[in-house]
């Protein structure tokens, strides 16, 4: 060391050096210096707003808020579908220590199984740790009050509440309002399609039957949005202001839900269908199809056996009312007696001789009466009253096929009744042109006679039945036949229907009058086929029975029920009105299988009628058919 | 140039630079009001941070005390003790985030390359100091040797940041002592051809990765490219003002990532603006004013080039960090000096501030001579 310090060194010489390269070292510091401040000077002055924007689209996120689906009544504002909360039990993973711990202390106070605990583990794993995940949904009661008692045991568990849609009066009304049920992707991509994907962003349930269907617009209402603060793994922080959504319309339906469960009551097991309308305005007072089912097992999802269960030989799923086509038999004699009338083959007076058969000149085939001796010489109220068959066999013959169809369309046969729901079939109204196309097969004179007594090619839905009744007591003027009264929102009330269809005109508006006497002749009449079933009533009926084959019995071949194969016995209808004189009510009532209109389909309008009238009296009983 | 009638102040006498201290504590003051904010206010990261600052000043107080020529005598086992250790710890290290950087020793663990930040710049400034200045060829040559032998074994950890300050402090030393123009001008010739060949055989996929990722960073935003992404979005949405202390949506909302250590730049930036970097840097600069002024009035060529090489070396920590973190170099691990949490690095700077002090109250060296 002391030698290499003697070494001559020039002290002054090497710290000039050193201050001049510690110059150029500081110098150098400097505009490096001034080189970072540029560049951060870029970053929060010059790019200021993109970088601000792009913090802004980290943190906030829209969250939308499903809007409260409306709610729907009956027309006496009995409450028909409701949104209730559920409880389901849910855990946040993030929250809880020891979760295979804590669920097996769970499964002491509720019913959660092995395999639904080590399930759960299995889920939650591709889960977000801090998203509360269901533990198990639909808590009842009992469930609820269990464990909010030992919450304090279970950090991170807890009773969550949301709504979800709930029938109370379950399988009474699936037919008319029909369920919601967890969206699909079919619906997604229609609902897309419709520009209507953002305000379903936060719903999961949709309507896929029935009225909760055909007004899924006004039931949904609009979507919210929240605008949250959330970090970066998608936790919301904090609410940072919120845009309530717009929850759906109320409907108030035309239904009375006594008058419904009156129906369902009345068909106890048998299959069949009953359609109660209002002729003043075409509202329907009851729309029943049995058998049923309960439309809060699809609210949830239907389990796969239950599901099964409900494709028996019955098909509870089929709305009979809309879907159901049945031989409208002699339920629409009063129509085809007007048509006769309207085109001179009959007159009020005019006598037709039965002998208890109709045979067309120079065919063998002889078209029975149902009556085997004949009803001997019968004028127009008998023909409707007793139900003649050859009366009609021979206004049909004369009439023809192309007269007959032009006729009874213009009452509704054949074609939708555009009742608001979407099930709903046209049912058959025969043409010469129809039955080409539908058999290649030319029209015969003979096709026609049986379409005379409501049977033959010619099928009808019961709403389709009332319909034309309702048309007919109305003497013509056609009101749409609708469910929903008016859409509630806010006090804000929507009436719907009020808009009437092409009426039906007749030459002579006198043969209304004469179709309606004789239908309250069939009641009021001792000889009557629906006197029976209305004896001692004070609201003063009226109506037609009616008998449908459901096969064809052979050539001489008598009907006898009980040899028959349950399925293909006859079916019963009924159709009728009250009071005669000023119509409040019409009713039509199919029961599949079960034989004579008269003895097994007038009991159950009766039984609708006579609810009808003590829920909503006459206020002076009026017996006086003088008027008319 | 020293007056005879010098007297020695009481802190001359304690070894303390009082501007350099007075610096250092805004920094460090500065460090626990960005590290609270940065750790999402939890008390208990605060109270290691504030152990490790007060280990940190026992290091600097106690280097203080060491005078150069007690330096000068445990230079060289240092030295080698050091370069031992980095051997050792490439066969017997402890692995840590793919890294094999720590040296188990019982009682604690620690970093080998930490003591090499010092004990290079010390070796090489007493190798050269030793000579005439400007270094001849061959002691240009053997200084270089001796940075360059740590320096590769540091980065085959890997540990590219710490290398990288490693190799700076070295040829800082040799940049100070007068290394000429005309083979510094060669040397920059030179780093082209050097570069490429670094790239090549030198760099590991995911050190490459990083350098890609610096020239286009929204190639890939949710991997290599989120970490720049999000700094740059901190830093550029703190505008002239900033977000307000603890009002840092991109630090509290947990999208800046390694926001208390590396990235904690961008914390200060995003909640105290433009105004808060040039506040920071201000006071940077003035530290590395104060260091080379230290050393450009230290007694011997050792004190000069050791002073002026640590000075130097804290530049780069700086330069290296924010360049980092706003999106002009590639990213390396290397924390903002005195304001990152954590880590031994904060002691070893200390440390180094330390030795500058001791250098700077060093005046018996000439009175005696």
């Amino acid at each position: 060391m002391l030698k290499k310090r003697s070494t001559i060194r020039d002290h002054s010489a090497e710290a000039n050096l050193f201050a001049r390269r510690a110059f150029v070292g500081f110098i150098f510091v400097v505009l490096l210096i001034g080189m970072l401040i540029m560049n951060i000077y870029h970053l929060q002055v010059k790019d200021y707003e993109t970088y601000q924007t792009r913090s802004n689209d980290n943190r906030i996120k829209l969250i939308p808020v499903a809007p409260n689906r409306g709610l729907i009544y009956d027309r006496n504002g009995v409450l028909l579908a409701e949104n209730r909360p559920v409880y389901n039990l849910e855990v946040v993973p993030e929250d809880v220590h020891d979760l295979e711990k804590s669920l097996t202390e769970l499964a002491q106070l509720l019913e959660i199984t092995d395999t639904q605990q080590s399930d759960f583990l299995k889920d939650i794993r591709k889960q977000r740790r801090f998203k509360s995940q269901i533990l198990k949904a639909r808590l009842n009661e009992q469930e609820v009050a269990v464990f909010s008692v030992n919450q304090h045991k279970f950090p991170g568990f807890s009773i969550e509440a949301r709504l979800a849609r709930h029938y109370p009066f379950g399988d009474t009304l699936t037919h008319a309002l029909g369920y919601v049920a967890k969206l699909n992707k079919d619906e997604l991509s229609e609902l897309k399609s419709a520009n209507q994907a953002t305000n379903y962003r936060a719903t999961h349930d949709i309507g896929k039957r029935g009225i909760e269907k055909f007004y899924e617009q006004q039931l949904h209402g609009t979507v919210g949005s929240q605008r949250v603060e959330v970090n970066n793994r998608g936790r919301v922080i904090r609410t940072l202001n919120m845009e309530a959504p717009t929850p759906g319309k109320d409907l108030v339906l035309t239904l009375d839900i006594g008058l419904q469960q009156i129906a369902q009551h009345a068909l106890k097991d048998a299959r069949g269908a009953v359609v109660v309308m209002d002729p003043k305005d075409g509202g329907i007072l009851a729309l029943y199809s049995n058998p049923s089912y309960d439309p809060n097992l699809f609210v949830h999802g239907i389990s796969g056996a239950n599901y099964k269960k409900l494709l028996n030989q019955d098909r509870p799923l089929i709305n009979r009312t809309t879907q159901g086509s049945y031989a409208p038999a002699s339920t629409v004699k009063p129509h085809l007696a007007i048509l006769g009338l309207e085109e001179g083959i009959v007159t009020e007076q005019t006598q037709v001789w039965d002998p208890g058969f109709f045979q067309i000149p120079n065919v063998d085939h002889k078209w029975r009466d149902w009556k085997r001796w004949g009803h001997g010489h019968v004028d127009v109220y008998r023909a409707i009253e007793e139900s003649c068959d050859t009366y009609y066999y021979r206004i049909a013959y004369r009439a023809g096929i192309t007269k007959i169809s032009n006729f009874m369309s213009q009452f509704g046969f054949g074609d939708l009744s555009g009742i608001d729901i979407h099930e709903e079939t046209t049912a058959i109204m025969p043409t010469v042109e129809w039955k080409k196309e539908r058999f290649k097969e030319n029209w015969w004179p003979g096709d026609t006679i049986s379409v005379g007594i409501g049977q033959g090619y010619w099928t009808a839905t019961p709403i389709q039945i009332a319909n034309a009744l309702t048309i007919l007591v109305n003497r013509g003027a056609h009101h749409q036949p609708h469910l929903v009264q008016v859409t509630k929102q806010d006090n804000v009330i929507n009436q719907l229907f009020t808009e009437e269809k092409a009426p039906v005109q007749l030459q002579n508006p006198d043969n209304w009058r004469i179709a309606l006497k004789a239908m309250h002749n069939t009641v009021a009449k001792t000889t009557g086929t629906a006197h029976k079933a209305f004896k001692g009533v004070s609201y003063d009926p009226a109506g037609k029975t009616g008998t449908a084959q459901v096969v064809s019995i052979a050539q001489g071949e008598k009907y006898d029920a009980s040899k028959l194969n349950e399925r293909h016995r006859d079916n019963a209808i009924y159709t009728g009105f009250a009071p005669y004189n000023d119509p409040r009510i019409v009713v039509a009532v199919v029961v599949e299988n079960q034989g004579a209109g008269s003895s097994v389909a007038a009991p159950v309008a009766r039984q609708l009628m006579d609810y009808y009238f003590s829920a909503y009296p006459l206020e002076n009983t009026v017996n006086d058919t003088s008027k008319l | 140039m020293i007056p005879l009638n010098y007297k020695r102040t009481f802190w001359q006498k304690v070894h303390i630079d009082l501007p350099l201290l007075f610096a250092l504590i805004i920094m460090m003051l500065g460090s626990l009001t960005v590290v609270y904010s940065a750790s999402g206010q939890d008390i208990n990261m605060m109270t290691r941070h504030a152990t490790r600052m007060a280990s940190a000043v026992i290091a600097l107080l106690f280097m203080a005390q060491l005078s150069p020529n007690t330096l000068k005598r445990i230079v060289i086992p240092m030295y080698i003790v050091g370069l031992g250790m980095l051997v050792a710890v490439l066969f017997v290290g402890v692995s840590s985030k793919g890294a094999q950087r720590w040296l188990d020793v019982g009682i604690t663990r620690f970093q080998p390359a930490e003591i090499m930040k010092i004990a290079v710049p010390m070796m090489v400034a007493w190798y050269i100091g030793q000579h005439r200045l400007p270094p001849s060829i061959l002691n240009l040559f053997i200084g270089f040797t001796i940075v360059m032998v740590p320096t590769i074994l540091i980065k085959e950890q890997p540990d590219l940041g710490t290398s990288i300050l490693i190799a700076s402090s070295g040829i800082f030393v040799l940049f100070l002592s007068g290394l000429s123009w005309r083979l510094i001008g060669f040397a920059a010739l030179l780093m082209g051809p050097a570069g490429f060949a670094f790239w090549s055989y030198g760099m590991h996929a995911y050190q490459k990765q990083r350098v890609l990722t610096l020239f286009n960073p929204e190639s890939d935003p949710l991997g290599a490219g989120y970490h720049i992404i999000q700094s740059k979005i901190a830093i550029g949405s703190g505008g002239i003002e900033g977000k307000g202390w603890l009002h840092g949506t991109q630090s509290q909302l947990e999208f800046l990532p390694e926001r208390h250590t590396d990235f904690i730049f961008s914390v200060l930036s995003e909640e105290f603006g433009l105004l808060g970097v040039i506040l920071l840097l201000s006071v940077y600069l003035f530290i590395i004013g104060r260091g080379l002024y230290i050393a450009v009035n230290a007694q011997d060529a050792f004190s000069k080039l050791l002073a002026g090489a640590l000075t130097m070396t804290f530049f780069v920590y700086i330069f290296v960090n924010i360049g980092m973190v706003s999106g002009l170099l590639p990213v390396v691990g290397v924390p903002l000096p005195l304001i990152s949490y954590g880590g031994t690095s904060m002691v070893t700077l200390m440390a180094g501030f330390g030795i500058i002090m001791a250098i700077a109250t060093d005046k018996r060296m000439l009175l005696k001579s």
